[in-house]
């Protein structure tokens, strides 16, 4: 935290960044929207500068999870709400934008019929209610905004009303996740059972893997994973945020100032879970398939781990987390598939005990220590 | 908000049905000299009554000063008052419309009740600055503090705040880093921003030295009249610096009430408290 009081004001967006933070931004804009995209549309594939459809899906996942990992430290780092189901979130956003995609296979599906294939294997002859509208793309947006409000605010209002706090909120969500993700299991839910949806063929009617489509995608995701760093960076740093991060340590003294926990702890919450769901809808044109393992309790520890490994109650920190662990992840699920869960709970193990403050603590110690005195 | 009721008026001055229509619910009206009532509160632990029947009555413009053993019910009763606690019978009114034991926390300090806690309790993380910026009087509600600026009034405030708690200094540094006394300094400091009409202190100068233990009774000494002040202190040294009324509690009900040197004297008081 600065050290100097400062007046904040939404409307600043940019003037809440420090000079660092400005220029990290503006590296990021370079190469998410001009060197990435640029050597993946404008070199030929046998160029030593091209860059690769397996990079570009990559980069384009990984900063879906970093949205996710922002969206997590704005609750837990801040508001110290540490939420196990956040893959609820994800999924209910990939999901809901899952629909449409659906519908926009049209009828060049296996079964060449006007529903999603999996309704057909059913045997089900019309979409059921919920379904209805999903062919319109803004119905889907409004959707990946409103289903995970309206879930968010109900369970955040009874539960911070009841003043649950701490490892029982972090449970009853990890429950919340696990019921959901039971849920869509059933094939009769109507979200594709166990495989969920994939098999998509255009958004918006241009092809789905398109190198162009996909630097589309590429590009809004990186416009919002700087919006949600944008918008977190001066939610933080605003009097909202101060009064945030006093409940968080001495919730009592707060609320003997006037300070109501229930509205700023309901609004933190339910922004989260919003962000965390807007990752999730751009995740799965990305990726190309959205299924119940997303909600799965192991995927929403992660994400809490993500935070964790890079430093909660920073930001940038849970991007970097987000980022380092994937990674890992990656190299990992390759070289050793069995081991990657013993790794990552090692490495929540390490963190925890010598980096409670993350890698970004951690860099942050280092420049103190190299700092002339 | 604050529904009303009428609870067995034994207090002479306590109207509250009266008063409703001039103030209106949930308002301060604290027109019958009496701005506390507390009547006949009970409160049990498992059992055990921490308070046990206690009527109390703080006048508009009082010091008061609250001593008795560890564990009579001191803490408990500033519970009450807060919030924090719900009594199992009795009556909380402030002034005469404000029903405490129907109110949350929060609603309880915003219609103008601040109070120090036994262990300060200040936002470590936060600057010294940010802590009397939160403390400050303002529109408190979530959606109002998203936007909020700090004028220069407020600003100035702060900064007389500042110099009068003695932190001018220190206003950049994280509250955490701060001695024990002046951690207290600083949330008298943001009881005095919070601009309440009772303030509770609950053993102010615990952990201070001489000098600053005579400081805090000069800043509490001139902020009755303004104020009305309920204090509770072990020192009597600092008590008798204080001057004003003082109630003696004695498991959970008090024991004796008046002048200092009259309740010292009084052979009850001495028997259980001063006597040891
Ligand atoms: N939350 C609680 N649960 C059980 N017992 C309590 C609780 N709070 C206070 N007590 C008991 O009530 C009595 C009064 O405590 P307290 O009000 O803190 O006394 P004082 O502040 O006068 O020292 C003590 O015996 C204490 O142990
Ligand atoms: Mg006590």
């Amino acid at each position: 935290m600065d050290d100097t009081p400062r007046t904040p004001g939404i409307s600043r967006l940019l003037g809440v960044l420090p000079g660092t933070g400005r220029s990290a931004l503006a590296a990021f804009g370079l190469v998410a929207f001009v060197l990435l995209p640029g050597l993946h549309l404008f070199t030929s594939g046998k160029s030593p500068l091209h860059v690769s459809d397996y990079v570009i899906t990559v980069g384009g996942k990984v900063m879906c999870y970093a949205i996710v990992a922002v969206a997590m430290d704005l609750a837990w780092g801040y508001g110290g709400i540490l939420s196990l189901g956040h893959g609820l979130f994800f999924a209910l956003g990939g999901y809901a934008f899952g629909m449409y995609l659906m519908r926009s296979i049209g009828r060049d599906g296996v079964y060449q019929s006007d529903l999603p294939d999996f309704m057909v294997f059913l045997d089900w002859k019309e979409l059921p209610w919920y379904w209805r509208g999903s062919d319109h793309v803004l119905w889907a947006l409004a959707l990946v905004v409103l289903v995970p409000v309206a879930i968010a605010f109900a369970f955040g209002f009874f539960a911070f009303r009841s003043r649950i706090k701490g490892v029982y909120f972090s449970i009853i969500t990890q429950a919340l996740t696990y019921a959901a993700m039971l849920l869509f299991f059933r094939n009769e839910t109507g979200f594709g059972g166990n495989n969920g949806f994939t098999d998509f063929k255009r958004i918006l009617g241009f092809p789905i893997t398109a190198p162009a489509t996909r630097v589309a995608l590429f590009m809004l995701t990186a416009a919002t994973l700087a919006a949600a760093l944008l918008i977190g960076r001066s939610l933080v740093t605003s009097k909202f945020g101060r009064v945030l991060a006093a409940i968080r340590d001495a919730e009592s003294r707060a609320m003997f100032l006037g300070y109501d926990p229930l509205w700023y702890k309901l609004f933190v919450w339910t922004f989260s879970a919003v962000l965390t769901a807007v990752a999730g809808a751009l995740f799965v044109p990305q990726v190309g398939i959205i299924n119940p393992s997303e909600m799965s309790p192991a995927s929403s520890i992660e994400i809490a781990i993500w935070v964790a490994v890079g430093g909660r109650g920073t930001l940038v920190g849970a991007v970097v987390g987000a980022v380092l662990v994937n990674l890992a992840k990656s190299w990992f699920t390759m070289a050793f598939p069995e081991f990657w869960l013993f790794f990552l709970g090692l490495l929540f193990i390490v963190v925890t005990l010598l980096l409670p403050e993350g890698v970004v603590g951690l860099w942050r110690r280092l420049l103190r220590g190299r700092a002339p005195a | 908000m604050s529904p009303v009721r009428a609870p067995p008026p034994l207090h002479p001055d306590f109207h509250p049905e009266a008063s409703i229509d001039a103030a209106g619910p949930g308002k301060l009206d604290p027109s019958h000299r009496v701005i506390l009532y507390l009547e006949d509160i009970t409160v049990s632990f498992d059992g055990f009554r921490a308070l046990d029947r206690l009527t109390l009555y703080i006048d508009v413009g009082e010091l008061r000063c609250i001593i008795g053993p560890n564990g009579a019910g001191k803490t408990t009763m500033m519970d009450v008052i807060t919030g924090k606690t719900r009594p199992d019978s009795g009556t909380a009114f402030f002034g005469q419309t404000v029903d405490l034991t129907r109110m949350s926390e929060p609603e309880i300090a915003r219609a103008g009740i601040g109070r120090k806690f036994q262990k300060p309790t200040v936002f470590e993380r936060h600057t010294v600055f940010e802590n009397l910026e939160l403390a400050m009087k303002a529109d408190k509600r979530a959606r109002k503090t998203l936007f909020a600026t700090l004028g220069d009034e407020a600003r100035d405030r702060i900064a007389d705040t500042l110099r009068l708690v003695r932190l001018a200094s220190e206003a950049g540094r994280a509250a955490g880093l701060l001695s024990h006394g002046q951690k207290q300094w600083l949330e008298i400091g943001m009881l005095l921003v919070q601009e309440p009409k009772l303030l509770l202190l609950d053993e102010p100068v615990a952990g201070m030295t001489d000098e600053e233990t005579d400081r805090t009774a000069e800043l509490i000494v001139s902020l009755a009249g303004e104020h009305s002040l309920v204090v509770v202190e072990h020192d009597m040294a600092f008590v008798a610096q204080l001057g004003g009324k003082v109630t003696v509690l004695h498991e959970g009900s008090v024991l004796a009430e008046g002048k200092l040197e009259s309740v010292q004297n009084d052979p009850r008081v001495v028997e259980v408290y001063l006597g040891r």
